[in-house]
């Protein structure tokens, strides 16, 4: 990314932006109260919600929501208009800001067309979750005890033996366990109003009987994947590595941005180099990152979102190649990929980035800033994974980053995944990856050593103890 | 950092759990500071089948230990067993002495720091608390590493991104 295009991206808020993103502030605070009790003015700012979006689709169902629910009647189909209509507003907001990145990247983005057909699911199961975010929103995040957080359990614990709800099981354990981590919530200093109302409204879409797009319709593809670099997402009982990587597909003139994602089941006690080894079971791709290889890939689905679903009979390992030769190639000339529609919001936004020529700063907090002429972006060196070697002192020395293009709060900012940089005079590079087949740094392999393999005891005491 | 603070309610993405850190697992395998206690299971040491089941109540600082067949701890008496030392131990390394302190309501003077200086400080007694619960909250922790691996992507998780490597 050149400075040029920087500030091209900054220069100015899309319009329309800060007038949604108000709108949706009347709806979170009132989630923060519960919509058992909506005083006046918070119904006040429900109406105009209602009243943005009558012209809409959603206009009329909006319209009845708000009203009943003003009028205390919270029934599952007030509660889904109101959640489709809060992630509409996101998704406008979303594809300004995509749009607006594409144009300043130059990055060309294909036009959406997969099916997204509802996906059969039990439906007894889609009830508990429905009947518990309903409970949640009656009572308002300051209302929330032990008893309601302790709720969910069993409908986490059903959904997660379901393989096609395992993004719902995964986002309301998460979500649980904030609540209870944060109880009392009555006395909490300012509870996070907006992330709490992202993750019920996609809670309350996704247990909708027709709300999930499920399994997208996916096409084997058969060609190259060169990797850029890997994201990594955790909370206390999930983690999953998302890999960005360019697919060069046999017969195509344009390598496409893709994304490849292995998600595991973990506990809050394996944290930082341990979770690699939950992802054990996917040596070839885990190879591929460890080794900075590319990786060819034969019949592999990919779906129309861009994700290709990683399957390790269908992959082997290639020649190396290093991400940042890779970028520098063909990342600019590179396809990027529709985003599904259920799927439009602002945090999804992680578009692949090189960029170099900049000056960084640190300022006193720890914060990190990369300045291109005459243009900053913040950089997240606060999502830098313990999983791996990228430190904040790397990245404010680095002279190259590959990373990505995140967007939260009215704030765009860059979020590394690898650096190029010198290390005692000598040019060095360091990928989020690096350690994806056990860490390669003497002072960390001793660390891990000391503490003792986390999974194996856990795995231990599960065979001793679970089936009894 | 101030501009954060104030957007903080605007943030999609805010860290709301303070990450936890890492522990040797082998003695006690489960911790937590959940339902209004810090409870967790401790591994017999002299039989490998048998664990503990051992809690304290936060605010009465009643305490508890049994093992997960529900016979009582021949080391509790009017004071706090090994096991409940080995617990408070273990979950000051896990969260940090000042959350675990703050969660049970301790009044810890200036030099504490350790899991025996919380257990010092309990003002409570014996009280019964169901070892059952616990234990099952136990089971279900350990039944998470029976999910199988998956790799259909996971776009909720763009809500929770990993961090930890600012220390």
């Amino acid at each position: 990314m050149l400075g040029i295009q920087l500030s091209e991206l900054l220069g100015e808020v899309p319009p329309g932006v800060e007038e949604a993103l108000d709108l949706v502030a009347g709806l979170d605070d009132a989630l923060v109260h519960g919509l058992g009790r909506l005083g006046e003015e918070r119904a006040t700012a429900f109406a105009a919600l209602a009243g943005a979006m009558a012209g809409t689709p959603l206009g009329d169902r909006l319209g009845e929501a708000v009203e009943k629910i003003a009028n205390g009647s919270v029934a599952d189909e007030y509660l889904t208009a109101l959640a489709g209509g809060r992630t509409a507003l996101f998704g406008a907001v979303h594809d300004a800001l995509l749009d607006r990145l594409d144009s300043a990247l130059g990055r060309t983005r294909a036009e959406w067309a997969g099916l997204s057909a509802p996906a059969s699911a039990p439906d007894n199961l889609l009830a508990g979750s429905r009947s518990w975010l309903r409970e949640l929103a009656i009572t308002g995040w300051r209302g929330v005890d032990h008893d309601l957080v302790s709720a969910s359990s069993q409908t986490v614990e059903a959904l997660l033996a379901e393989p096609g709800l395992r993004g719902l099981a995964v986002l309301l354990d998460g979500f649980a366990a904030e609540l209870r981590a944060s109880s009392p919530i009555a006395t909490m200093d300012v509870p996070p109003a907006r992330r709490w109302a992202d993750l019920w409204a996609r809670a309350v879409l996704l247990s909708h009987p027709e709300g999930r797009t499920g399994v997208q319709e996916a096409a084997g593809v058969t060609g190259r994947l060169l990797i850029l670099g890997v994201d990594v997402h955790e909370h206390g009982t999930a983690v999953q590595v998302q890999v960005h990587g360019l697919l060069e597909v046999s017969g195509e003139s344009r390598p496409r941005l893709v994304r490849t994602s292995v998600a595991a089941a973990k506990v809050d006690t394996i944290v930082g180099t341990a979770v690699w080894g939950l992802l054990a079971g996917y040596p070839v791709l885990m190879g591929a990152l460890a080794e900075r290889r590319s990786l060819q890939v034969a019949d592999m689905p990919l779906t129309a979102g861009g994700d290709l679903v990683w399957q390790e009979e269908r992959a082997r390992p290639g020649e190396a190649a290093d991400p940042f030769a890779v970028a520098r190639v063909q990342l600019a000339g590179a396809l990027a990929p529709a985003v599904p529609p259920l799927d439009r919001h602002p945090v999804r936004i992680a578009e692949p980035v090189l960029v170099e020529g900049f000056t960084a700063f640190v300022e006193q907090d720890g914060s990190v800033e990369f300045r291109l002429n005459d243009t900053s972006i913040p950089v997240a060196v606060d999502r830098l994974p313990a999983c791996g070697p990228l430190t904040p002192e790397l990245v404010a020395a680095a002279s190259a980053v590959l990373g990505l293009m995140r967007w939260d709060a009215g704030r765009w900012s860059l979020q590394p995944f690898a650096v190029q940089t010198t290390v005692k005079r000598k040019p060095a590079e360091a990928h989020t990856g690096d350690w994806a087949m056990g860490p390669t740094d003497p002072k960390v392999v001793k660390a891990e050593a000391k503490a003792g393999d986390a999974v194996a005891v856990l795995r231990e005491r599960a065979g001793r103890l679970l089936r009894r | 950092m101030n501009a954060d603070r104030t957007a903080w309610d605007r943030r999609s993405v805010v860290p709301v759990i303070p990450p936890i850190q890492r522990r040797k697992l082998a003695k006690v395998p489960f911790v937590e500071l959940a339902d209004g206690r810090l409870q967790g299971v401790v591994s017999s040491g002299s039989d490998i089948a048998r664990v503990y089941v051992s809690s304290i109540a936060a605010k009465t600082h009643g305490f508890n230990c049994s093992t997960n067949n529900n016979r009582p701890c021949g080391g509790l008496g009017s004071r706090p067993c090994k096991h409940l030392v080995a617990l408070a131990t273990e979950a000051v390394l896990q969260y940090g002495f000042e959350r675990v302190a703050r969660y049970l309501g301790v009044e810890a003077g200036d030099g504490d720091s350790t899991g025996g200086d919380l257990i010092r400080v309990l003002k409570g007694g014996p009280e019964s608390i169901p070892a059952a619960t616990v234990f099952s909250r136990f089971l279900r922790h350990l039944a998470y590493l029976e999910v199988p691996a998956t790799t259909e992507p996971i776009a909720d998780l763009q809500w929770f991104p990993a961090t930890g490597a600012v220390r």
